[in-house]
């Protein structure tokens, strides 16, 4: 069954649209990878997704259309969005990140909880809890970001290039933790990278943009073996 | 000795006020990054309310409850209603928006009330408290009432969720709308803070200079002084700057320039501040990494 359900989307900024007649889902439970070069689109399908931007076609989230619905609203439904630039509330500490990433839960037992989740997770997060996020290094900041999301306890978590900027090291961190969250709790992910190799190896299903259009979708395993997808985005 | 301590005792009284009217000034900074010329004068509406309803036999702290209230709604309905379409423009069409609610405000409250000047009552009694000779028992009252607002205004941003997320709305608009916070209405509760915590700064200093529609226009100088000395970014800065502002007025009016170049002592300070430190005394060092 879809999660996400998104139908001949039309989305842009201004009056152009960025994205034409673009199609695609999220299965429950399933990690889904958009793959893509600079510019292709793929930061303004995830914003369409969240409500930020002028879009147009039909967006289902558990079966509820939210493509007329506010950014904030959405966020309730369950959609927790990584953006890119990791958007971090920089003047605040590490903890007040993450409590803000609970702030439409009531049920403050249970986000005690999350919050030493997220700090099992990444460690570094909790040697850095007081500490104003601002002064965090980058891949700190990535992991803040993905627990801010996390600690919204959502149903489908938008990764806008997690890997951006950040050390093989860290990444492979970040994606062993997305795993794990994926398997655990059955959060499914909406991840868009230029990072083809990583993404692939942890989708179940992915799919090409090219100037804002679908070119390729598929299983990742066929995307992956996919000749000019091999040439253009895995090197070899 | 004792004069001189008569006046920083005074000057801590008025400084408490101008702490909070800039701290008014610097909610709304940190969430629209502009100066609400007409906090003072929304102020001096409130006073006036309270002054009715003193004048109508309800008890003064009823009175001031009431129109603590009834601005802290008026600051929301304002912020929806007037400030809201203006959200994107251009930066000289908010002010200009300011300062016509400025004008508005004063004209209003100078058609209704008259600019005869008005006695404001205090809640605190006449003679000193403990027979004390430095401080009268309504600038006492005014320090006490003014810390209890800090006090409690702090342990709201910093504690509670709700907040915390005005802070965040403030601060990073986009991240907050993707978990949930809604945006517009933090604005409209800052907009309600501040017009409260500006309606209990007027109620405090009308007693010392009268109740008229241009009370407030020396005291948002003062407020705007403190904002700019502690840094406009930086509550603290504010608060500490509103008590600095305050006790240099007194001390420098009564042995330097004389009472009749006060005002000009907070725009020295002003332009002063303006020229040497732009950030202010505790403006923030940014510190980020990319």
């Amino acid at each position: 069954m879809a999660l996400l359900e998104v139908e001949n989307l039309f989305a842009g900024y201004s009056a152009q649209n960025v994205l034409r007649e673009v199609s695609f889902s999220v299965q429950q439970g399933g990690i889904t990878a958009i793959l893509g070069a600079n510019g292709a689109g793929k930061t303004t399908l995830l914003r369409a997704v969240s409500g930020m931007l002028r879009r147009q076609g039909s967006i289902r989230f558990g079966g509820e259309p939210i493509d007329r619905i506010s950014t904030e609203s959405i966020a309730r439904l369950g959609v927790a969005h990584v953006p890119d630039g990791r958007g971090t509330f920089l003047d605040m500490t590490t903890e007040e990140n993450l409590r803000i990433g609970a702030y439409s839960r009531k049920d403050r037992q249970a986000v005690a909880e999350d919050m030493d989740r997220m700090f099992e997770y990444f460690p570094r997060l909790k040697e850095r809890r007081r500490q104003q996020a601002g002064t965090l290094s980058g891949g700190e900041q990535q992991m803040l970001a993905v627990s801010r999301a996390l600690m919204m306890r959502p149903r489908l978590l938008l990764l806008d290039e997690p890997s951006f900027g950040l050390a093989p090291l860290v990444v492979q961190d970040i994606f062993r933790i997305m795993r794990g969250i994926n398997a655990q709790q059955g959060v499914s992910v909406l991840l868009v990278e230029q990072n083809a190799g990583l993404a692939l190896e942890l989708a179940d299903r992915a799919y090409v943009l090219e100037t804002g259009q679908v070119v390729l979708s598929g299983t990742a395993a066929e995307v992956g073996s996919n000749e000019s997808v091999r040439r253009a985005y895995l090197g070899f | 000795m004792e004069a001189f301590l008569h006046q920083v005792l005074s000057g801590l009284a008025t400084g408490g006020i101008y702490a909070s009217l800039a701290l008014a000034l610097v909610m709304i900074y940190q969430s629209t990054n502009h100066i609400n010329f007409a906090q003072g004068e929304m102020a001096m509406f409130s006073t006036y309310l309270a002054w009715n309803m003193i004048n109508a036999g309800l008890p003064y702290w009823w009175a001031f409850l009431l129109t603590v209230t009834i601005s802290f709604a008026a600051g929301v309905v304002i912020e929806r209603v007037i400030i809201r379409p203006v959200e994107n423009a251009p930066v000289l069409s908010v002010i200009t928006v300011f300062i016509a609610l400025l004008v508005i405000f004063n004209s209003v409250a100078g058609w209704i009330y008259s600019y005869t000047i008005k006695t404001f009552p205090s809640p605190f009694p006449e003679q000193p408290l403990f027979g004390n000779r430095f401080i009268s028992s309504h600038e006492l009252g005014t320090i006490g009432v003014t810390l209890a607002v800090l006090v409690a205004l702090y342990a709201f941003f910093r504690f509670t969720p709700l907040g915390l997320a005005m802070r965040a709305a403030a601060q990073n608009a986009t991240s907050s709308r993707l978990v949930g916070i809604r945006v517009g209405w933090m604005l409209a509760l800052g907009w309600g803070l501040a017009a409260a915590v500006g309606a209990i700064a007027g109620m405090l200093i009308a007693p010392i200079v009268y109740l008229e529609p241009n009370m407030m226009s020396g005291v948002l100088l003062y407020a705007f002084a403190a904002a700019l000395v502690g840094g406009i970014d930086n509550p603290f800065g504010a608060v500490l700057g509103g008590f600095l502002v305050g006790v240099l007025e007194n001390v420098v009016g009564a042995y330097v320039v004389g009472t009749e170049l006060k005002l000009t002592v907070a725009l020295v300070l002003i332009v002063g501040v303006l020229l040497v430190k732009p950030t202010g005394l505790f403006g923030r060092v940014f510190v980020t990494r990319v």
